[in-house]
């Protein structure tokens, strides 16, 4: 499928100090495609969103963004990269001491020189994509957890990047919300053409909005697939994943010795 | 094994002397990175002003208050011994000069460092925490030239007009004391004061004392907050640790300069 590939990673390993987080990963995002990534907490999937946005560099391997490594540009490329680029971090990571106009309007305001008028109307047309026109004045502390995200997001599309990624959009949301930010998230990617990653633990809303799902476990893909073909699959691990089991071939218990991959054969899965 | 009890005090002094020099080093580098990247600071000054409204401005209650007290408190003192001599005609001029060379600039300096210092350490430790920075810098935008260089500017601006305003409220709290409630002779005080006090030699060598205090608290202060582990322990840590290194470091470079100048 994925010939024009947009994001590619090229048997990447990354491990902070001496323990390994990811290890030999391949995997590619089509141009406009929304991806998934899943797996469990601690897994490494924030750190793969840290080696697309070039804060980490891959100790073996590359990230190639629309063609271009990563972990070999300089300062000045890598802040040009990661200007055509927005993140959904998270817990949102809004500045607390500024108002939400002001948080939307930051990338704005310190990468163009729009008038002051064209900043508010770029703001107000960014909160009104997430329904939230009329918060302007607050303060993020005023917000719920749902408000803030979408505010977040609004900021981070303030400059209608090419590539979006999303840090658990909806961990700690209510179903409501949830489903709210899920909608803008397709959204966001059908009207304007991003390529994104998604990096989520939460499988069934995942799974009714993207166009393909990696899984990793272990350091490692564990399996991989179009939405369909992960719900008709046999493997004992996704459908565990899937199905939210408690037991199966994941266990409750933190694993002393060996990758999970390892231990269930989806070694080079 | 007797060896062994015998070397590790020394073993520990190495060991905290080594980290204390790296500690400098790093230091120095970043205030290499905050110089480096301080044009957006002096170009958008008003992100400058900003932080000199939370670093001065918030700071100058206190300053007015403690500068009266340690003034009223040296006027006390003074008269009490200055009297004994016969030389109470001379109390302006002890003020004034204990003031300007002394305690102005280094008690404005702990103040500054305790109010100030602290919550910038704590400002930039939770922006680090709640991955404020780490946002800022996956959207291009640099935070020591954003969130750091304003900051450290500010306090550098702040300290000495800190230390000023603090040694005029020290003098005038002399005055109260010596002329308004002991009734010394009120063309006397201030005659003693001007011909003593030296603009060169005691009023531009306290300032450029009070510049010195500003440069190393203030880095202090937001190297250990962008240092911080970024949680609430490791914040508030930091914000200890800012404090009582600004002490120890504005009371060392008390004396060296000292040493210099007088
Ligand atoms: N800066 C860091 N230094 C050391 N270890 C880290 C750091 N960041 C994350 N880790 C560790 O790496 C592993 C993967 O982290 P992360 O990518 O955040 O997981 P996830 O987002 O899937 O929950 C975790 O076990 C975490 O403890
Ligand atoms: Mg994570």
């Amino acid at each position: 499928m994925q010939n024009d590939s947009f994001i590619e990673f090229n048997r990447v390993s990354f491990g902070y100090g001496d323990r390994l987080i990811l290890q030999d990963i391949s995997l590619k995002i089509g141009r406009g495609q929304l991806v998934a990534i899943m797996g469990g907490s601690g897994s490494g999937k924030t750190t793969l969103l840290r080696l697309i946005a070039g804060q980490i560099r891959a100790q073996q391997g590359q990230v190639l963004v629309d063609g271009r490594d990563v972990g070999r540009m300089n300062q000045r490329e890598l802040y040009q990269h990661r200007r055509r680029m927005g993140m959904l971090f998270q817990f949102g990571a809004l500045f607390t001491d500024l108002p939400v106009f002001d948080n939307v309007a930051f990338p704005i305001r310190e990468h163009t020189s729009l008038s002051p008028e064209m900043v508010r109307d770029l703001v107000l047309m960014k909160l009104h994509a997430v329904g939230l026109r009329g918060t302007e004045a607050l303060m993020p502390a005023e917000l719920s957890g749902g408000m803030s995200r979408r505010v977040a997001l609004a900021r981070a599309i303030a400059l209608d990047p090419q590539i979006m990624l999303y840090d658990e959009p909806f961990t700690g949301l209510d179903p409501i919300s949830l489903a709210t930010i899920a909608l803008l998230i397709k959204k966001l990617s059908d009207a304007l053409g991003t390529s994104a990653v998604m990096v989520t633990h939460d499988v069934h809303k995942s799974l009714e909005i993207v166009d393909y799902v990696y899984f990793i476990a272990g350091g490692k893909i564990a399996a991989a697939g179009t939405p369909d073909e992960v719900r008709a699959s046999d493997s004992p691990w996704v459908h565990q994943f899937v199905h939210g089991e408690a037991d199966g071939p994941v266990h409750f218990a933190y694993p002393a010795q060996q990758s999970l991959a390892g231990s269930f054969g989806l070694e080079g899965a | 094994m007797m060896l062994d009890n015998l070397l590790a005090p020394l073993r520990h002094l190495g060991h905290s002397t080594i980290n204390a020099v790296w500690k400098l080093g790093v230091m120095s580098r970043f205030l290499l990175a905050i110089i480096a990247h301080s044009g957006q600071s002096l170009l958008r000054f008003q992100l400058t002003i900003r932080e000199v409204y939370f670093a001065g401005v918030l700071s100058l209650i206190i300053i007015v208050v403690s500068g009266l007290f340690v003034g009223m408190v040296l006027g006390l003192q003074g008269y009490n011994t200055l009297s004994r001599f016969g030389s109470a005609d001379a109390l302006g001029a002890l003020v004034a000069l204990s003031l300007l060379r002394e305690l102005g600039p280094v008690l404005a300096a702990l103040l500054f460092a305790s109010r100030s210092g602290s919550a910038m350490t704590a400002e930039i430790g939770l922006m680090k925490a709640t991955e404020q920075l780490e946002a800022m810098s996956v959207m291009a935008v640099d935070p020591i030239a954003r969130v750091v260089a304003p900051r450290f500017w500010a306090g550098v601006i702040s300290m000495p007009i800190l230390a000023a305003l603090f040694n005029v409220m020290g003098i005038f709290g002399g005055y109260l004391v010596g002329v308004v409630m002991i009734g010394l002779d009120e063309g006397t005080f201030w005659s003693q004061m001007q011909n003593n006090v030296d603009l060169h030699f005691d009023v531009i060598n306290g300032l450029i004392k009070s510049l010195f205090f500003g440069i190393a608290v203030t880095l202090i202060a937001v190297f250990e907050g962008f240092d911080a582990t970024p949680t609430a322990a490791g914040v508030s840590s930091a914000t200890t640790r800012t404090v009582v290194t600004s002490a120890l470091v504005i009371l060392a470079l008390d004396f060296v300069l000292t040493a210099f100048m007088f």
